[in-house]
């Protein structure tokens, strides 16, 4: 490569690249984590979309929703066994989870070392807003309320009242500790901050172009987050409200042969 | 004195270059790589060239000043470039556009080489196309063209009000090419101080790094100068700032002829000054003319707003007293009519300065939109700088020193009169004559870089094969090199009390109040004993502070204002001696009834070559008659 | 001879504009590897008329008449297309006025009083080689990597044989405006070149001429700006910025061709 004559040399961030096997290659590059990440967040936003949608339940009563969490189990049941397609499923979104936040990590340090010294002024950003500065922390708030919400609520190890299966109680319960609500309202505004800006950047990173999608973008991500800030936090709320309220709900049981 | 030996090829006109092409000596590819060329300068004419010679596989060191080739001033051309395609069907051709070149040039060029030219304009447009040079398209794809000053027929090819900059990207990026590829090895921020000639022949240069002060010599077999034009001798011009003669100042007094330094072209369309802390002047491109109509109220000093004065009190001088041009009249008359509005106190704005550039027909004919689809940019950048919408009010517009017809003297094949030594682009004297068209600059430079320079250097790189060039430590290098740091350090110890840019404006006034658009002996000759006396000045009152081994601004300028002021005696001088007017030399003496230039064809159909004769000596002039079979000599008229 | 000119001016050394008293603040650094700071000046009596540079001008000449070392800081058009010049004003590069280099920047857009700060582009990728002149060198090894149409001088077609459709030619040129002043980048809290390689990527993946080389062109352009750069996010800091009003859209264009370069069998890449 050519060297310019300056005497403020040039440095490099990082190395001229040994070449990784395909398709390797594409994540080994920034444009690439970042269509991994887009990718990845894609299969993160329907997660979350769909999480939320099923949560709903909880408005048709106890019996409506700890149906639907032991129907989850049973997707694709005969073909495989019982909680199979529900671990792929599982697999999969740890996997997208591992990508995302191995890209997120990796794209900071190189930014970090790309931008090594603040300006000595402010800076007067004109285009950046909150949610485009601050996605590393939501992202990193989202990721610790993660396993809180999987301790409590999943594990149970965090919600002294836990009874397996019965997803009504669990919720209605956890719900009802002011401090807990609290951490899923604020927990909820960090994600739906993090997802508005990666619901509008994701369609950049795809390479998506055409410019008849431009007002599109901008509509779904405040659309897309909006939606989801709105369903997740109306459950603490409708709990704290006394709208959902736990009167002795039981776990479903299936019915037996003999029953039916 | 020197032998000027212009090479034309023999033959009929048309089959000059063609014939010249097969004549002349070639170097096979194996051998390509023994050869080394330096080419100083990157814009259009100097990219152009270290790319195609670095693509044909010689060995090719360029240098630019600047921190990138793509900064260079050819970024800055507006309007156009011309090229003879005839896409309109209105009666363009090879033969019109060579018409058109050597009338406008006030019949003062080498007609082969205006030829030539003429000629390869149909090449560069498909060169450029293939680079990707996103040229103005009509709605079915084609290429679209405008009409241009000077010219009946609409062949100017265009790139919104950006041109010059989308043909140097081009170039630059056919340059980046050949680095990549390892072709072409680029020096950055390398000013070059010195031409270098051994036994006749040019065998390298010295260049300053300005960054570390390093000062650095380069043999080569061959040495091209493409480093433009030396407007910013006047100090204030529509040139960018670092824009400088030293380059083919200092070949000049190693023994290249300069020609026809006074050749100097005012552009008729830029901004008025409007103070004295103005640093330069921004140029309005001239196709603004195409729509625009120039007027002054007939009252002298009105006061009146321009919107207030009734169409009744209006003149628009230049449709009255050239109606078959009209507005699109060539810049230098365009420029001395402005002048001639002005000076006799007709001139508007706070200043007095300018004329009215009005829009308002053109706006009332075709609608605002399509104004602001051909000129928007233009407008805005207006804007800016005066803050006046110029949808509303009338633009301000005054000529300004824009190009330089003169350069170093070469023959057809862009050779100076040092072997080896060759000058493209407007470093050299070439093809304009006395007076540019609009629109040729680029075509010029692109000619010489992509189709002139890379057959004419090989011809003479094939006569030494087998030679090494001569080693960079070498003592007639050694020599430069400490004559170079010998000048720096003088400019950095003079310890005066006077910053570079004071002398140098001081020096573009006495340049522009009496050799600028308008000239007289009584004026030129209190020019030249003004200009010697503040050189004196300048070498005992300079301040230049700080140092020789770091980025120092103040030092760089202080060597190109010192070779402006040599240059700048020179210019008068020639000024002096060429009793007549004819393009951009407009001398009081020989004017018509009418005030038109009034040419003399009898005693200077001639370019003058003026030979250095040392520090201080009265420089020689050599003459190179200029002979016209094609293009009959006439008084040209506009009306 | 002449009794008014473009020139001078002078003559009449008439402010017919307002004049501002300011306070600048400066980054002053005499070398590469020297420690920099911020200086204080004052700076009365500025036209509004002046443009920025001017401004800068006239405190260097001030400062040399005081036997202090100028300001050193590049420039060179000074009509906004050379894209030598630029400094980051008041926490935004190039200055308050959007779409509008630093040359072009003129005084009466500041009042009587205000401090303006004035610090160099930073980045990594762009050391600092005094006061407000940065090294930006990196950018020219972008385009030396693939930003260029391969095309032997002479060997080109008849221009007109191939049509270009308005539009298209259009967006080519706007991508194409990019002066390379490296304002992007500046302004870009993670220091990426991203809207720079960009604009030139589009500029030729647009145009029928630029087909043949697409992918290989973004793939080379694309890793050699990461070596030096970092990466995008998408913040917008770049476009509003830029002096020439590079649209977004060019990224997405090259993040698009970039990821296709590593699916697509380029084989069949003529048959559409």
């Amino acid at each position: 490569m050519q060297q310019d004559q300056s005497s403020a040399p040039l440095r490099r961030v990082q190395p001229a690249r040994r070449r990784w096997p395909w398709p390797l290659d594409l994540y080994q590059s920034a444009v690439g984590k970042k269509w991994a990440m887009a990718v990845t967040g894609v299969m993160l936003l329907g997660f979350v979309f769909f999480h939320m949608l099923g949560n709903l339940k909880v408005y048709l009563g106890p019996a409506q929703i700890n149906h639907y969490g032991e129907w989850l189990r049973d997707i694709a049941v005969p073909a495989l066994p019982r909680t199979v397609f529900l671990w792929l499923l599982r697999c999969g979104l740890i996997a997208a989870f591992a990508v995302h936040m191995h890209a997120a990590y990796a794209l900071t340090r190189m930014n970090h070392r790309a931008r090594p010294t603040k300006y000595a002024s402010e800076r007067d950003y004109v285009a950046a807003n909150f949610a485009s500065r601050t996605m590393r922390w939501t992202g990193i708030i989202v990721i610790l309320f993660l396993f809180f919400h999987l301790a409590d609520l999943t594990w149970g190890s965090l919600n002294p009242h836990f009874v397996r299966g019965n997803v009504y109680h669990n919720m209605a319960y956890s719900f009802s500790r002011v401090p807990v609500a609290a951490i899923y309202i604020v927990a909820n505004l960090a994600l739906a901050v993090h997802i508005f800006h990666g619901a509008w950047s994701l369609f950049a990173s795809l390479g998506v172009s055409n410019p008849k999608l431009v007002a599109f973008r901008r509509r779904f991500a405040v659309g897309f987050a909006s939606i989801i800030l709105l369903g997740n936090i109306s459950f603490p709320i409708a709990v704290q409200a006394h709208i959902i309220e736990d009167h002795g709900s039981t776990p479903y049981h299936a019915p037996t042969e003999q029953g039916r | 004195m020197i032998h000027l030996d212009p090479a034309v090829p023999d033959g009929p006109i048309e089959q000059k270059w063609d014939q010249h092409k097969f004549e002349m000596k070639l170097v096979a590819p194996h051998n390509r790589r023994r050869f080394e060329v330096i080419v100083v300068g990157t814009g259009l004419a100097g990219g152009a060239a270290a790319a195609t010679l670095g693509e044909l596989g010689y060995k090719v060191k360029a240098f630019t000043f600047h921190d990138s080739p793509r900064r260079a001033h050819s970024i800055a051309a507006q309007g156009g470039i011309n090229a003879a395609k005839n896409y309109r069907g209105d009666g363009d051709s090879v033969q019109r556009l060579f018409y058109d070149t050597v009338k406008g040039g006030d019949f003062r060029a080498r007609e082969a080489n205006v030829y030539r030219l003429a000629q390869l304009s149909v090449n560069i447009i498909d060169q450029c196309v293939a680079q990707g040079v996103p040229f103005a398209r009509e709605y079915g794809g084609l290429l679209d063209t405008r009409s241009f000053g000077g010219t009946q027929v609409s062949r100017t090819f265009y790139a919104r009000g950006q041109t010059g900059q989308q043909l140097l990207l081009g170039a630059y990026s056919a340059l980046a090419r050949q680095v990549e590829a390892g072709n072409v090895e680029l020096f950055d921020r390398s000013e070059m101080l010195d031409v270098v000639v051994k036994d006749g022949r040019a065998c390298g240069i010295v260049v300053r790094n300005l960054h570390t002060g390093q000062i650095v010599s380069h043999a080569a077999h061959a040495v091209v100068l493409a480093t433009g034009g030396y407007g910013n001798v006047f100090y204030l011009s529509t040139n960018a700032k670092a824009s400088n003669a030293s380059a083919i100042w200092r070949a000049h007094r190693k023994g290249a002829a300069l020609a026809n330094p006074c050749y100097t072209q005012i552009h008729p369309t830029c901004i008025p000054a409007s103070d004295e802390f103005q640093s330069k002047l921004t140029l309005m491109s001239e196709s603004l003319r195409n729509d625009g109509r120039i007027w002054v109220p007939e009252e002298f000093g009105d006061p009146r707003p321009p919107n207030q004065i009734p169409e009744s009190e209006r003149d628009y001088y230049l449709e009255r007293r050239y109606p078959a041009f009209g507005n699109l009249v060539p810049r230098d008359v365009a420029s001395r009519a402005a002048k001639r509005e002005v000076d006799a106190g007709r001139g508007v704005g706070p200043l007095k300065n300018g004329v009215y550039l009005d829009f308002k027909t053109a706006v009332e004919r075709l609608g605002r939109n399509t104004i602001e689809e051909r000129y928007g940019n233009l407008f805005e950048m207006y804007e800016r700088i005066t803050d006046e919408d110029p949808y509303q009010v009338p633009m301000r517009i005054y000529p300004a020193v824009h190009y330089t017809m003169g350069g170093l003297w070469v023959d057809y094949n862009l050779m100076s009169t040092i072997p080896g030594l060759f000058v493209g682009g407007e470093a050299n004297f070439s093809d304009h004559g006395a007076n540019r068209l609009g629109a040729s600059a680029l075509m010029q430079g692109l000619a010489d870089g992509y189709f002139v320079l890379p057959y004419t250097v090989p011809n003479y790189l094939a006569g030494m094969l087998g030679q090494a060039p001569i080693p960079a430590d070498d003592p007639v290098f050694r020599a430069a090199e400490a004559e170079v740091a010998d000048r720096t350090q003088r400019y950095l110890s003079t310890g005066g009390t006077r910053s570079v840019d004071d002398l140098h404006r001081e020096l573009g006034k006495i340049m522009w109040d009496n050799c600028g658009m308008a000239r007289s002996r009584e004026g030129l000759e209190k020019a030249i004993s003004e200009i010697a006396a503040l050189r004196v000045e300048f070498d005992r009152d300079l301040r230049v502070l700080g140092s020789a081994d770091t980025l120092n601004q103040s030092l760089e300028k202080a060597g190109r204002v010192d070779d402006f002021f040599e240059l700048a005696g020179l210019l008068c001088r020639d000024a002096l001696h060429r009793e007549e007017s004819c393009g951009g030399h407009f001398r009081v003496e020989h004017q018509t009834e009418e005030g038109e230039a009034l040419r003399d064809d009898d005693h200077f159909a001639y370019a003058a070559a003026w030979e250095y004769a040392g520090p201080g000596a009265e420089p020689i002039l050599n003459k190179e008659p200029l002979e016209f079979d094609h293009v009959h000599l006439a008084q040209r008229s506009y009306k | 001879m002449s009794q008014t000119n473009g020139q001078t001016g002078g003559q009449t050394a008439v402010h017919h504009g307002r004049t501002l008293d300011l306070k600048l603040c400066i980054w002053r650094q005499p070398g590469p590897r020297a420690e920099g700071r911020m200086v204080e000046y004052d700076l009365p009596g500025v036209s509004e008329d002046m443009s920025f540079l001017e401004m800068l001008d006239l405190l260097n000449e001030r400062l040399i008449a005081k036997e202090q070392e100028p300001v050193a800081f590049e420039h060179d058009c000074r009509e906004g297309i050379c894209g030598s010049c630029g400094m980051m004003i008041n926490g935004q590069a190039h200055g308050p006025q959007l779409g509008t280099a630093t040359c072009q920047l003129h005084m009466r857009k500041f009042n009587s009083g205000d401090v303006i700060e004035i610090e160099p582009w930073r980045a990594a990728a762009f050391p600092i080689v005094r006061d407000l002149v940065v090294n930006r060198s990196a950018l020219d090894r972008i385009v030396e990597a693939g930003g260029y149409i391969s095309v032997t001088a002479g060997a080109a077609p008849e221009a007109n044989i191939i049509p270009v459709p308005k539009p298209v030619a259009d967006a080519a040129f706007d991508a194409a405006a990019c002066i390379g002043c490296g304002a992007c980048v500046a302004a870009c809290p993670n220091g990426a070149a991203q809207l720079f390689t960009a604009a030139k990527v589009a500029h030729l993946n647009l145009l029928p001429q630029g087909q043949a080389e697409r992918f290989s062109r973004t793939e080379a352009m694309v890793e050699r700006m990461e070596e030096f750069f970092g990466s995008c996010t998408f913040h917008g800091e770049c476009e509003a910025a830029c002096p020439k009003r590079i649209s977004l859209e060019n990224i997405v264009l090259m993040n698009g061709d970039y990821v296709r370069a590593k699916f697509k069998n380029r084989r069949l890449a003529g048959r559409r």
